[in-house]
């Protein structure tokens, strides 16, 4: 358990000091978001409308971004060696540097969320059912996520291949975030059932992440 | 003292020693003088109280360009002069400016609250303010990725000067997105002719706001020049550990006060 | 304790590295492995390892704790450092220390072993190559584990650095543990040698 939380303690450090970059996370989810006006115009109505799809989109996007060196810079350092030998399951080491991720860069994303909500134009409650949806969901997308940085390594390439391979995998997040935080807003539907799938989403990639990821890299070493 | 007595980086922490308490003094009368005429500025008989918060949000919104100048001219300093000092300035002036830029919008939208009925609205000019703020976050990011002070400051310096030629042409089109959109303009800045009453405090206090940039930036200078001299010294103790442990004792710490840093 | 291999074959990217490779270690000994580059050196060692998976054969350790596999009592010092720039020298050794687990020693204690510990709250980006070296010969130290699994150890210190080095690793074996070291130069210390001649 000690082993965990040094793993989960070091990665936040280094994501967090120079060099770390889990701030570039935000500022292009924040990019992101205010590019779409331009796109699709300053209408404020409009904008209000298409407002939880921007945030869900930029955080999609901002998240899997990010994810590229979650392995790579551990594989190219001999670190990942070492994980790989240490007594601590290779299942556990990769959930413990997924959440670590999510805590240096999933986290604040989330917390930027008000902010960008009020150049969409959300109100206060729209603003918050998105955010919570995020919180939700966000998990999902690292953990998801995670199996193709595990492949990027074994591949000794990463960037778009990463996107490709991951942004499928992630449309039923999107699906469910989005429509979940609809609900709130406006929509005739419930805002639980949505929100109960996109939980169970981020559950069942709690499984499946860290056991794909694992053997990924065990196969992928050489 | 010339611009080269000024490049020595002992002769400028020595200067701004003496300096830097006069202007923080100058800045705080001044401001205390434009506060004090914005509060008695009689109110517009349109906009009512809300129009002195132009009184801080146009000096911001002077600044967030200006600190932009400033670090096009110590980027020139980087990549033409290679003037030690250039990219200090630069590194110190980015997150200022930021912070200006950031007065600005947060000014800018409690303004047009009262008038739009809500706290953003995609204005031609406050979103080319939002945009400016991005670009600097952005360069504190670059700042922030490399950790060797002297290789970061090239390709800030770079940037620096692409968004230097870029920002007018953002501008421009923003501001014809805008036009394309929104033909009629509801509400608009400040307006074309300012009254003597506005003026007066206005002048003052962005004469204040640039005081308090320049204390500001001198001061952070310091900082940031302090901050690589412990670098320096750190990666000197470093390597003074092999040096004891095999030659003997480390004679190299007496360069460590005239050196800026890994330079 | 006893280390093995037997009928070891190593196929890299259809190419075979190795074949019919047969080797063993005790308690107190250390195994040199030299050949030419290429012969599959390092590969061998990230078979005992546990890092490649041979195409035949197996590795055994006989006599060390019965429900921890190989590589979990080894510790493998590879050609790259397994640090982080970013992180304090103390922090880097502090953070394999609780993560290796086992019986963890004191991280200052060992910092001084390889002359660090003047370093010790410098970033690690500061270090020289011989001195990242170091640190992670500090690893070795920090965590007790039987069986030090050594790419070319020496390549990067320094005369003094080498010194300290073969005591440290004399000390090892002293303690019952057994090294098995890729190497081109001779490592200081008494030696089995096994020559590779690269493939047929």
């Amino acid at each position: 358990m000690s082993a965990l939380a040094a793993l989960i303690r070091r990665d936040v450090r280094i994501a967090l000091r120079v060099g770390g970059g889990a701030l570039i996370g935000v500022l292009f989810f924040l990019t992101v978001t205010v590019l779409m006006p331009f796109a699709v115009g300053p209408d404020l109505a409009l904008l209000s409308r298409l407002g939880p799809a921007i945030l869900w989109l930029g955080a999609l996007l901002a998240s899997l971004l990010t994810l590229d060196r979650l392995f790579t810079a551990d594989h190219e350092d001999g670190s990942l060696d070492l994980i790989v030998m240490s007594r601590t399951p290779l299942e556990l080491a990769c959930a413990a540097k997924a959440l670590a991720h999510w805590l240096a860069a999933g986290l604040p994303l989330i917390i930027a969320t008000p902010a960008l909500g009020l150049l969409l134009n959300l109100d206060g409650a729209a603003t918050f059912a998105v955010a919570l949806t995020l919180l939700a969901g966000t998990p999902a997308l690292t953990f998801t996520g995670m199996i193709g940085a595990a492949l990027a390594v074994t591949m000794h390439r990463g960037g778009l291949l990463l996107a490709v391979l991951v942004l499928p995998l992630s449309i039923p997040v999107l699906i469910f975030g989005v429509a979940a935080s609809q609900a709130a807003i406006s929509g005739p539907l419930s805002f639980g059932t949505p929100f109960s799938i996109l939980c169970a989403l981020s559950l069942i990639s709690f499984v499946i992440g860290p056991f794909a990821a694992a053997a990924s890299l065990r196969h992928g070493l050489d | 003292m010339t611009l080269t007595d000024l490049a020595n980086p002992t002769r400028f922490l020595a200067l701004t020693t003496r300096i830097l308490p006069w202007l923080a003094g100058a800045t705080t009368v001044l401001l205390a003088i434009g506060l004090y005429q914005s509060a008695m500025a009689p109110d517009d008989y349109q906009q009512g109280a809300t129009v002195k918060i132009m009184f801080i949000h146009v000096p911001n919104a002077w600044l967030s360009m200006f600190v932009w100048g400033v670090m096009s001219v110590a980027a020139l300093g980087t990549l033409v002069w290679r003037h030690p000092l250039a990219d200090v300035a630069a590194k110190a002036a980015a997150p200022i400016g930021a912070a200006f830029t950031f007065l600005a919008l947060v000014t800018g939208s409690l303004w047009g609250r009262p008038m739009w009925g809500t706290y953003w609205e995609w204005d031609a000019r406050l979103t080319s303010v939002l945009i400016l703020f991005l670009m600097y976050l952005g360069l504190i990011a670059l700042w922030r990725s490399v950790e060797d002070p002297s290789r970061a400051a090239r390709a800030a310096a770079i940037l620096t000067l692409v968004g230097a030629i870029n920002i007018p042409i953002i501008k421009f089109s923003v501001d014809w997105w805008n036009t394309l959109h929104q033909p009629a303009s509801v509400f608009r800045m400040g307006g074309p002719t300012l009254d003597k009453a506005f003026l007066w405090p206005l002048l003052v206090m962005a004469l204040a706001f640039s005081l308090l940039f320049i204390t500001l930036h001198l001061a952070a200078m310091r900082n940031e020049i302090l901050r690589r001299r412990v670098r320096s010294l750190q990666m000197m103790q470093a390597s003074r550990v092999a040096f004891s442990s095999e030659v003997g004792a480390g004679s190299r710490d007496g360069h460590a006060s005239n050196e800026i840093g890994a330079a | 304790m006893r280390l093995s291999g037997r009928n070891l074959k190593c196929v890299r990217g259809g190419r075979e590295v190795f074949s019919g490779l047969e080797f063993s270690a005790s308690s107190g000994e250390a195994l040199a492995v030299t050949g030419p580059n290429g012969a599959g050196k390092t590969s061998l060692l990230r078979v005992v390892a546990g890092l490649l998976v041979p195409a035949d054969g197996a590795v055994a350790l006989e006599g060390g704790e019965a429900e921890l596999s190989l590589s979990e009592q080894a510790h493998y010092l590879g050609h790259r450092d397994a640090l982080k720039p970013a992180l304090s020298v103390l922090e880097n050794l502090s953070f394999w220390r609780e993560f290796l687990g086992g019986r963890p020693e004191d991280a200052g204690q060992c910092l001084a072993s390889v002359a660090l510990d003047h370093a010790a709250h410098l970033p690690a980006a500061y270090l020289s190559a011989g001195q990242r070296r170091r640190l992670s010969i500090a690893r070795l130290l920090s965590v007790r584990r039987p069986v030090w699994l050594l790419d070319e150890p020496t390549s990067a210190l320094d005369a003094a650095g080498q010194d300290l080095f073969v005591r440290l690793m004399r000390d090892h074996l002293g303690g019952g543990g057994i090294i098995v070291a890729a190497t081109h130069l001779p490592l200081g210390i008494e030696t089995r040698n096994l020559r590779m001649e690269g493939a047929k």
